[in-house]
């Protein structure tokens, strides 16, 4: 992976240094909140409902274990043995004080992590395909990419003073895992007549005004792709609007000027500004992909990992769900459920950080990602390694096998944590995941993907969730909204809402009249939730939700 | 949440988070801060309350984004109007951190 260069390690060093005395500065009285919030903003500290929280950066969800080791130690010594991995790719400390924070991020940068550009008006943390580098369906490898833009977006001269912030996500692969339809600019790598290049995504995103991104250039070559993406920011920070933070985001500027109108000022800036990079871009791209070689993959025999699934059921169990295909023969990629039934989605305890890490020094060639579903992964393990794997993730809480299914829900976290809830997240996945877990529903259901936002800032991507919940203030009591039919893929759609929300007590009986009705209406086992829903549409689901006897909306 | 008329004040309670903690601080009637909402001042006339709101912003060593939390006063002390304040008062709901624990 990626090493920081001189210039990376001093940059974060001066920041950290800038950081420390704006701290000092603040406790002593020189400097008022209102002086300090945009600073603190800028290394990822929040101010939450019960504590600060700081939101540090995992570029595009990748990190070995060294660093993971530095997570826990983190966790243990300055906030309560645990962190939260977001949707984000990012991992949130729940509990830091503010006098703190300056050792907490002298002791990232000691293993090159930071927390800048988690927050506030600017390129944020480019986020990627969590299978990175080792999917099947993979056509490249989108971290060097994603680092690239990391380089060219980090203080970025013309960027400091965006009308709001700005999202990048990109996929290598033709299913999209990084959600790329929902991000400011979504960046899928293509082929075209064997040249790599990229497609250009634009104006998607969730929150108030969710919207599915368009494509701006159908292909963008590679040393075309830096002045692209400047060009596409640059009209926006034009044209974007700063009179009104909920229509300041691209996704608004490209809907009121329609994505020919914007098309054409990206094209003319993209003239204008193309022969100002001369290359120089390309030999640092060329470095740095020479940084993501894959790992030096082994060839071994898989039989005792046949052995093992034909001997043990449990073990059988997560294999189906928990694994995915590899480039590489022989070769797994391990998807370790942060969803244990019943627990916090996407918490991490340091214990169980140091274990990971472990295991990805044993087995993973010292690899791991954190997905935007809340979990985490190693992306490089031999299938003889598995059955070992499994036994140690075990003994540590972390081979829940539901990957894909009910209880691998997103969350955002909701009113427990955050200033801007309006409701909470946390405690209807927990009581979802437990209810379907106790009904022994959850492999019969299959496929299904539930995603909670306790507010209509919609972190936890409500609007692309097969079943999407919305947590709302409703008169001074948490009220649920559902939405039906969203899709984060390639074939992104946007959740239909059902009709009127439903309280915290009803919602969990609500999501089980929704299975109910989906258990009947399928044709079998093999449609999942998803093409079911689009096959009858909502009307059976809207009948079992209100017009099933006992069952009571309120709104 | 009940709406105020002109005639009838909803007693308030000065509210904020502490600056180093991050922490959830009310302001008590002897003019310090307590973690603990029983010991919060309660404030139930409106002048008495912007008096009380303006000296705590005038503690910007103390107190991050001081407001007004609306509180009922019972028997057993004062209860949250919003369920909002109530998680505030107590912590969050997935572990036993923050107040409920008997800590920042």
């Amino acid at each position: 992976m990626y090493s920081y260069s001189d210039f990376d390690a001093a940059f974060v060093a001066e920041r950290n240094r800038q950081f420390r005395q704006q701290v000092e500065r603040r406790l002593s009285g020189a400097l008022t909140e209102e002086e300090f919030k945009p600073l603190r903003l800028m290394n990822g500290l929040y101010l939450q409902l019960h504590a600060y929280m700081l939101r540090v950066a995992i570029p595009y969800g990748t990190l070995n274990s060294r660093q993971m080791r530095q997570l826990a130690m983190i966790a243990e010594r300055w906030d309560k043995g645990y962190g939260h991995f977001t949707t984000r790719q990012n991992i949130q400390y729940n509990w830091p004080k503010l006098r703190d924070v300056p050792d907490i991020l002298g002791a990232l940068a000691e293993v090159e992590m930071h927390a800048i550009q988690t927050s506030g008006n600017t390129i944020r943390n480019v986020t990627a395909d969590h299978f990175a580098g080792a999917a099947a369906d993979e056509l490249a490898d989108p971290r060097p990419v994603a680092e690239l833009i990391r380089q060219w977006s980090t203080d970025h001269p013309e960027f400091q003073f965006l009308p709001r912030k700005f999202k990048i996500a990109i996929t290598g692969s033709p299913n999209d895992r990084a959600v790329t339809m929902a991000h400011d600019i979504g960046l899928q790598i293509v082929s075209r007549e064997g040249e790599i290049g990229y497609r250009v995504i634009v104006g998607g995103g969730l929150g108030r005004t969710p919207m599915l991104g368009k494509v701006l250039r159908d292909f963008v070559r590679q040393a075309d792709l830096l002045p692209y993406l400047e060009a596409t920011v640059s009209v926006w920070n034009l044209l974007g609007r700063r009179d009104n933070k909920y229509k300041s985001r691209i996704k608004i500027t490209v809907h009121e000027h329609g994505i020919e109108d914007i098309r054409a000022r990206v094209e003319d800036r993209f003239k204008l500004i193309r022969p100002s990079f001369g290359g120089v871009d390309q030999a640092l791209f060329e470095q740095i992909k020479a940084a993501f070689a894959p790992p030096a993959f082994r060839n071994r025999s898989s039989e005792g990992y046949h052995a093992a699934r034909a001997a043990d059921p449990v073990f059988r169990a997560w294999c189906d769900t928990n694994l995915a295909a590899h480039r590489a023969p022989g070769y797994a990629i391990v998807q370790i459920s942060l969803k244990a039934h019943g627990a916090t989605p996407g918490d991490a305890s340091a214990a169980q950080m140091r274990a990971m890490a472990d295991l990805a020094e044993r087995y993973g060639h010292d690899a791991l990602r954190i997905s935007h579903e809340q979990n985490v992964i190693l992306p490089h393990v031999h299938e003889a390694d598995l059955p070992a794997l499994h036994a140690e993730l075990r003994q540590h809480g972390l081979a829940t096998a539901n990957i894909g299914l009910i209880s691998d829900i997103i969350a955002c976290p909701g009113m427990d944590y955050c200033t801007l809830a309006t409701a909470r997240s946390i405690p209807i996945a927990q009581q979802i995941a437990t209810r379907f877990d106790d009904l022994k529903l959850e492999h019969e259901i299959g496929d299904l993907k539930i995603k909670i936002s306790g507010c209509i800032n919609a972190c936890g991507h409500h609007h692309v969730g097969h079943i999407g919940i919305l947590g709302l203030d409703r008169a001074g009591v948490e009220n649920y909204q559902i939405t039906l039919g969203g899709d984060h893929t390639q074939d992104a759609a946007l959740g239909q809402r059902t009709g009127p929300g439903f309280s915290a007590e009803e919602i969990i009986p609500a999501i089980e009249r929704i299975i109910d009705a989906y258990l009947a209406h399928r044709t079998g086992p093999e449609e999942s939730f998803l093409a079911a829903f689009r096959r009858i549409g909502m009307a059976p689901f809207k009948h079992a939700l209100y017009e099933v006897e006992h069952a009571h909306a309120a709104e | 949440m009940p709406r105020e008329s002109s005639r009838e004040f909803i007693p308030k309670v000065v509210t904020g988070n502490a600056l180093i903690e991050g922490d959830v601080i009310y302001l008590t009637a002897e003019d310090d801060w307590t973690r603990d909402l029983a010991r919060a001042e309660l404030l139930t006339d409106e002048a008495t309350a912007r008096l009380r709101l303006m000296m705590a912003e005038g503690q910007p060593d103390i107190v991050v984004g001081p407001y007004l939390a609306e509180v009922s006063p019972e028997a057993d002390g004062l209860r949250p109007m919003h369920f909002r304040e109530a998680f505030r008062s107590t912590g969050p709901s997935n572990y036993f951190h923050g107040k409920q624990a008997g800590g920042a």
